[in-house]
């Protein structure tokens, strides 16, 4: 029999009766709720086997580059924050990072420090969601419940450092927006504490569990070269044997001054992705412990003398022209602008007036910082890099996440490309699900950990 | 492998076909021309020296309204790649006019590139010649016009499109 054609498959045509074909094709998707976003798996099977796969995304395409290159630099932030709305916190940094190349500047110490523990938070969120969801789609519901109770630790610290647990639009060009609240070394060395019990839990659960390996192990495997070959990189690269990882192979932000190992599988099947997983959020927890504990600058405090001051008392005084020593005056800044003072912003942030806004203190109280914050804000102005293109990658939770970015010199990006990290294993998923069974195609479709946001942008 | 040594191996092979080389902000880039695209790319990945084994990704970029590039070739197709073996990476550019907005394909080298050719078509409207199978990957069968292109109308609907058979 001829191979059948994308028109064949898609639109039915020559599979009417008298054909000659005997296999079903079966629409797995766009609404199905093994589907972790919206995407559709045509399968050919000839029985049980799966013969052949046609994989459909753009279902939750809403023109992210398209969108960042209406806005200033900075607008385009919140965009991240929905392309991989698990770790959210990497996007932010990653697109940060390209523009950041773009300008030829370095961030502070303190906001390299942050952005690691940061990440790595956000990477075992992405790893416990993960594996809790395909956990629970071979009927482990006990371990979702587990990873889920795991993750909330890790999301009340996201919360409680910006405010919000997903569209947290933390990241900055030039550093992240906010310095760490007071006690949060303190608090992040308990959540891990309660995280590793969760872990520890879980592997005993799943790891040797017969059900468990039975379904993972053998089932999806691809190997390194064609991995390689398919552009794969993150979890699924590793758990086939290949070590690459950005974080070692092209080091940012701190990642040079942490100690962590790279966990590599050799089989690159479901089972040696969900070990890799598991041994990553260990390294995670420890890279970030480090990094905490490592973090310089300290704890944030006031030690300017005086009482801070309202905002509108600050202003009012200036306008009076009592500006005697105003500047060096602490405002009481409402909550939700916590951790922006002037001492905070001065670790967190890079000082380059082109890029950084100034803090509240120097806006009220100065005319210079009154200009610098309206030439930031304004229409028309803004951030401006010099014309010119960069591509900077990082490790997402997936793989690698890059970030390619134009500028012609104005403040709106000319173009700004993300490279998802898990487009290539959903263009190689066909590869894992053919000869398969039809059964495996859950299982296996979860270990690729497919995050719509980020993959139809 | 030092970014300069690998755009020095890349011009000694291809002579005047590569355009310009230059290391803007510690990426290395090197323009060519499109017909020794392919075996450029050929050539990256199976030279010893280079070895780019992953194709990273492949994008487009629309010059149209880029303040000094408008007469030029509109469109640049983006290539960047990296090398496990020697961990370093290479972006390479080639130019297209409008009208012959056609660029050989990358699937026999890398099978990723199905799809990331799929998505440059769908959004640029840049052919690739010998792809097996460009479809549009993320917008809709039916939809007019290329959204990536800078004189895409964004202010537009597009046309509803009814039941098909």
């Amino acid at each position: 029999m001829a191979p059948t054609t994308t028109r064949e498959i898609f639109l039915g045509e020559g599979s009417g009766p008298g054909s000659g074909g005997q296999n079903l094709h079966v629409n797995i998707g766009p609404q199905h709720p093994a589907m972790h976003g919206i995407i559709r798996i045509l399968a050919e099977l000839d029985g049980e086997t799966v013969v052949r796969t046609d994989v459909e995304i753009g279902y939750l395409h809403r023109a992210f580059e398209k969108e960042c290159e209406r806005g200033g630099y900075n607008n385009a932030i919140p965009y991240t924050d929905r392309l991989n709305y698990v770790s959210p916190l990497i996007n932010n940094f990653g697109y940060a990072a390209a523009v950041e190349k773009l300008l030829g500047i370095t961030v502070t110490e303190r906001c390299d420090y942050i952005r690691v523990v940061m990440s790595e938070i956000s990477r075992i969120c992405d790893h416990l969601t993960c594996i809790g969801a395909s956990a629970m789609e071979l009927g482990a519901i006990t371990v979702f419940l587990y990873m889920i109770k795991a993750r909330e630790f890790l999301w009340e610290l996201v919360e409680d450092v910006t405010g919000a647990r997903l569209t947290i639009s933390y990241g900055r060009v030039g550093g992240v927006r906010a310095d760490l609240p007071d006690g949060f070394a303190e608090k992040a060395r308990k959540a891990f504490k309660e995280t590793r019990e969760v872990l520890d839990e879980v592997n005993r659960l799943l790891t040797g569990n017969r059900i468990f390996m039975d379904r993972m192990i053998g089932v999806g495997a691809l190997s390194a070269e064609e991995s390689i070959a398919y552009g794969i990189t993150g979890p699924l690269l590793r758990a086939a044997g290949v070590g690459y990882d950005v974080r070692r192979a092209q080091p940012y932000s701190a990642y040079d001054r942490v100690e962590f190992e790279v966990p590599t599988q050799k089989s690159g099947d479901n089972y040696a992705r969900y070990l890799v997983r598991m041994a990553e959020m260990e390294q995670s927890m420890r890279m970030a412990e480090q990094a905490l504990a490592d973090m310089p600058g300290g704890a944030v405090n006031v030690d300017v003398e005086g009482r801070p001051v309202d905002p509108a008392s600050y202003v009012d005084r200036g306008k009076q022209g009592k500006t005697e020593g105003l500047l060096l005056l602490p405002i009481a800044l409402s909550p939700n602008l916590e951790g922006q003072n002037r001492k905070a912003l001065e670790r967190v942030i890079t000082h380059d007036k082109r890029v950084a806004l100034p803090p509240k203190e120097t806006t009220y109280g100065s005319i210079e910082g009154l200009m610098n914050h309206f030439m930031l804000i304004m229409e028309g102005s803004g951030i401006r890099p010099p014309a010119g293109e960069a591509y900077v990658p990082v490790e997402g939770a997936n793989g690698e996440l890059g970030f390619y970015v134009v500028s012609d010199g104005s403040d709106r990006p000319y173009r700004v490309r993300c490279r998802p990290p898990c487009l290539p294993p959903m263009a190689a998923l066909h590869r894992m699900l053919e000869g398969g069974m039809v059964a495996d195609i859950v299982p296996t479709f979860g270990s690729v950990n497919m995050i719509g946001g980020e993959l139809d942008r | 492998m030092d970014g300069e040594l690998i755009l020095g191996r890349l011009r000694e092979r291809f002579g005047p076909a590569v355009l310009e080389t230059g290391s803007d902000r510690g990426d290395h880039t090197a323009v060519l021309e499109r017909g020794v695209l392919a075996e450029a790319l050929g050539f990256c990945k199976a030279d010893p020296a280079l070895a780019f084994e992953m194709l990273i990704d492949l994008t487009a970029v629309d010059y149209l309204r880029f303040p000094g590039r408008e007469d030029g070739p509109r469109f640049e197709v983006v290539y960047h790649l990296y090398s496990l073996r020697h961990n370093h990476r290479l972006r390479l550019k080639v130019r297209v006019e409008e009208d012959d907005a056609v660029v050989p394909s990358a699937v026999p080298l890398w099978p990723i590139a199905n799809w990331l050719e799929r998505e440059v078509w769908d959004m640029f409207g840049i052919r690739f010649e010998g792809h097996p199978d460009l479809r549009r990957l993320l917008m809709y069968e039916g939809f007019e016009g290329h959204p990536l292109r800078k004189d895409y109308p964004v202010d537009r609907r597009q046309p509803l499109i009814g039941p098909r058979n």
